[in-house]
């Protein structure tokens, strides 16, 4: 089953498109980190996929065939926006209280138990609460409807370090031991490397990226060699090149170690790096499937 | 192999019946009760203040009533008595105001706040499904709203019975018209009716403005437009105006317009009445003693001797429930049809 199956997806506000034609499938039991500079589109795609926002062109499905906004996707799905929205003159008990009275499950013992390990007073109004405690307040919530999905917009951003490595931390008990499928929006990139098993890169309102972690680390070679030589290279899909004065270093859409000639070597790379280049090489893509062809056209129409 | 694979899901999916509205009615109280309370509370002071001040009048009527012979100094004395006792009340202009607070403060708010501070994030991806919790919410509320101005219209309606007595006249005690543009909303089912099409207006003003403090603002003014509207045009025209050639028109009813003619049915201008009234003798015009009233009665007279009629439209106060049911009627289906929009531009919103 994939959480999230879109196709020719577009949204325009006005003429502005904030998502263009984005085609992808995430399959469930990930934990997909959805990164890309602002603007890139990311809230966009998560407001569409919770049922927020309707798209402009295009289809979207959630939960395998379920229209977003539908009850059953509804159902499945909890949502932690931006912010982490809570009504600050409620209290945290009273949240939990609504919580359960909008939703077909809830986890009373699982949420009450978690705010005890957090030590959030119940009694305590949301908005009095540190931010670390309203984004783990607003992840309970979420997680004691036992969703099928986990959809988080930007959660770690307004944290200090502390507080967004117990937040993480829930997040990935929650994937690793209820098999919550859990797709997370986040500048962070320290923060993927240990978390996200997928990932989706976008810019531009564009998917740039997307693909198990383990894939696309197996699928890139950073090639290192004289800089004179960095021309013998034009036959192999180069997403981002790096000129040392020295040395050139590539980084290389392949898998294939043999073809490295002779006075250049041939190193992994790791999710960060991979990351940060494709970020400064927005006209470069690598997506699974049918699309892979026309994606090495593009990266080899970079050079 | 596909087949048996998706059936068991689909059935899953269609056999999601929605949560039964009743979970909305404790989410609807733990966020709004505050203004429910607010309301009471309002409404109590507001009700203490009239039942205290119509218990005086109710027997400064009373002892009016009784006082025996009519004529005498101490009847006089009471009459003056009652009709000064309702003070800034008795034209009723100042609880105008309850049905337009009521819709600024409990309707703007509802969504408006929700779009403000962003929760509508949290509220609108929950289980209960976004227009479901948008309906269930609104149409709580305005039962509530609606139920509240019901019972103290009620109050209303008490405090302003000795005004519209028929013998009043005679007896010179204050006499009001149960029509009146000040009155006729706040007795009956009107006052209801005003209040659920003040907090319709003002959830959708929240729901197009999106911000508390403007949707409260343009909640009182598109409210105050529609009142003063009604009143002082629409209402007239709920059932065709009874027309007299008297010039005795009784206080009690609702005068649509008056107007002095000639013979051939042509309007007359107050200019025109003037210059005929220069030739009157000087006990008409006014140039010598005697109170206005006997002019102005000597005056009128002077004109009809002169070949002018004076055309009077008015409501009579016998039609005052009809009209009580057909404003009531009007509103409520404005107010139904404010709430559906509302929940429609909710369902469909996309920003």
């Amino acid at each position: 089953m994939n959480v999230i199956e879109a196709s020719n997806l577009s949204k325009r506000y006005g003429s502005t498109h904030a998502l263009r034609e984005c085609t992808l499938a995430i399959p469930a039991g990930h934990v997909t980190a959805l990164v890309g500079p602002n603007g890139a589109g990311k809230s966009t795609l998560l407001n569409l996929v919770v049922g927020l926002l309707a798209p402009s062109e295009g289809s979207l499905s959630v939960l395998g065939s379920c229209r977003p906004g539908s009850l059953a996707a509804l159902d499945g799905i909890a949502f932690v926006a931006q912010d982490t929205p809570l009504y600050k003159n409620v209290s945290a008990a009273d949240m939990l209280h609504l919580t359960r009275n909008l939703n077909r499950h809830f986890d009373w013992t699982y949420a009450e138990a978690r705010l005890g390990e957090l030590g959030i007073p119940l009694k305590r109004k949301a908005g009095k609460l540190s931010g670390g405690q309203q984004a783990q307040l607003a992840l309970t919530l979420a997680l004691a409807r036992h969703p099928k999905l986990l959809v988080l917009d930007e959660p770690v951003a307004m944290l200090d370090p502390i507080a967004r490595h117990d937040f993480m931390a829930t997040v990935l008990v929650a994937a690793a031991e209820d098999g919550v499928s859990v797709v997370l929006s986040s500048h962070v990139l320290a923060e993927l490397e240990r978390s996200a098993d997928y990932i989706i890169l976008m810019s531009q309102g564009k998917v740039q990226v997307a693909g198990e972690v383990d894939d696309l680390l197996a699928g890139h070679r950073i090639l290192s060699g004289p800089a004179a030589d960095a021309a013998a290279y034009t036959e192999l899909p180069v997403v981002h090149a790096r000129q040392g004065e020295v040395q050139t270093h590539l980084l290389v859409r392949t898998s294939m170690d043999d073809r490295v000639p002779r006075g250049w070597e041939s190193h992994p790379v790791g999710l960060e790096e991979l990351v940060l280049a494709y970020l400064r090489e927005p006209d470069a893509s690598a997506l699974p499937g049918p699309l892979r062809s026309s994606v090495i056209d593009a990266s080899e129409a970079r050079r | 192999m596909m087949a048996p694979a998706v059936s068991p899901r689909s059935k899953e999916v269609a056999s999601l019946r929605p949560l039964p509205w009743r979970r909305m009615a404790w989410v609807t109280w733990r966020q709004h009760r505050a203004a429910l309370i607010g309301l009471v509370v309002a409404l109590a002071a507001i009700a203490a203040y009239t039942w205290t001040v119509g218990l005086q009048l109710h027997h400064a009527y009373a002892a009016q009533l009784a006082c025996r012979p009519a004529g005498s100094d101490a009847c006089l004395q009471l009459t003056s008595g009652f009709n000064s006792v309702g003070g800034f009340l008795t034209n009723g202009w100042i609880l105008q105001l309850v049905p337009a607070l009521i819709g600024a403060f409990v309707g703007a708010p509802v969504l408006a706040r929700e779009l403000e501070t962003g929760t509508y994030r949290y509220a609108w991806t929950q289980g209960f499904g976004r227009w479901r919790w948008t309906l269930a919410k609104l149409a709580g509320l305005a039962v509530a709203v609606t139920a509240a101005a019901g019972a103290i219209s009620v109050l209303f309606s008490w405090y302003y019975q000795p005004y519209f007595s028929a013998g009043n006249e005679a007896r010179n005690l204050s006499e009001l018209a149960s029509l009146a543009p000040s009155l006729f909303d706040l007795r009956g089912v009107a006052l209801a009716a005003w209040t659920l099409a003040a907090f319709s207006i003002g959830v959708l003003a929240g729901m197009l403005i999106r911000k508390v403090v403007p949707a409260i603002v343009a909640t009182l003014f598109v409210y105050s437009g529609l009142a003063i509207a009604t009143g002082s045009w629409l209402r007239a025209h709920y059932l065709a105006p009874l027309v007299t050639r008297s010039l005795n028109v009784p206080n009690a009813v609702w005068i649509v317009s008056q107007n002095w003619m000639t013979k051939a049915g042509q309007t007359v201008s107050q200019s025109v009445l003037y210059q005929v009234l220069q030739g009157a003798p000087a006990q008409v015009a006014g140039k010598d003693g005697g109170g206005p009233n006997l002019h102005a009665l000597a005056a009128w007279q002077y004109l009809v001797e002169h070949g002018y009629t004076q055309v009077t439209s008015y409501q009579p106060a016998s039609r005052f429930w009809a009209f009580q049911w057909i404003e009531a009627g009007w509103l409520f289906g404005l107010s139904v049809l404010l709430i559906v929009v509302t929940v429609w531009l909710v369902r469909r919103r996309a920003a």
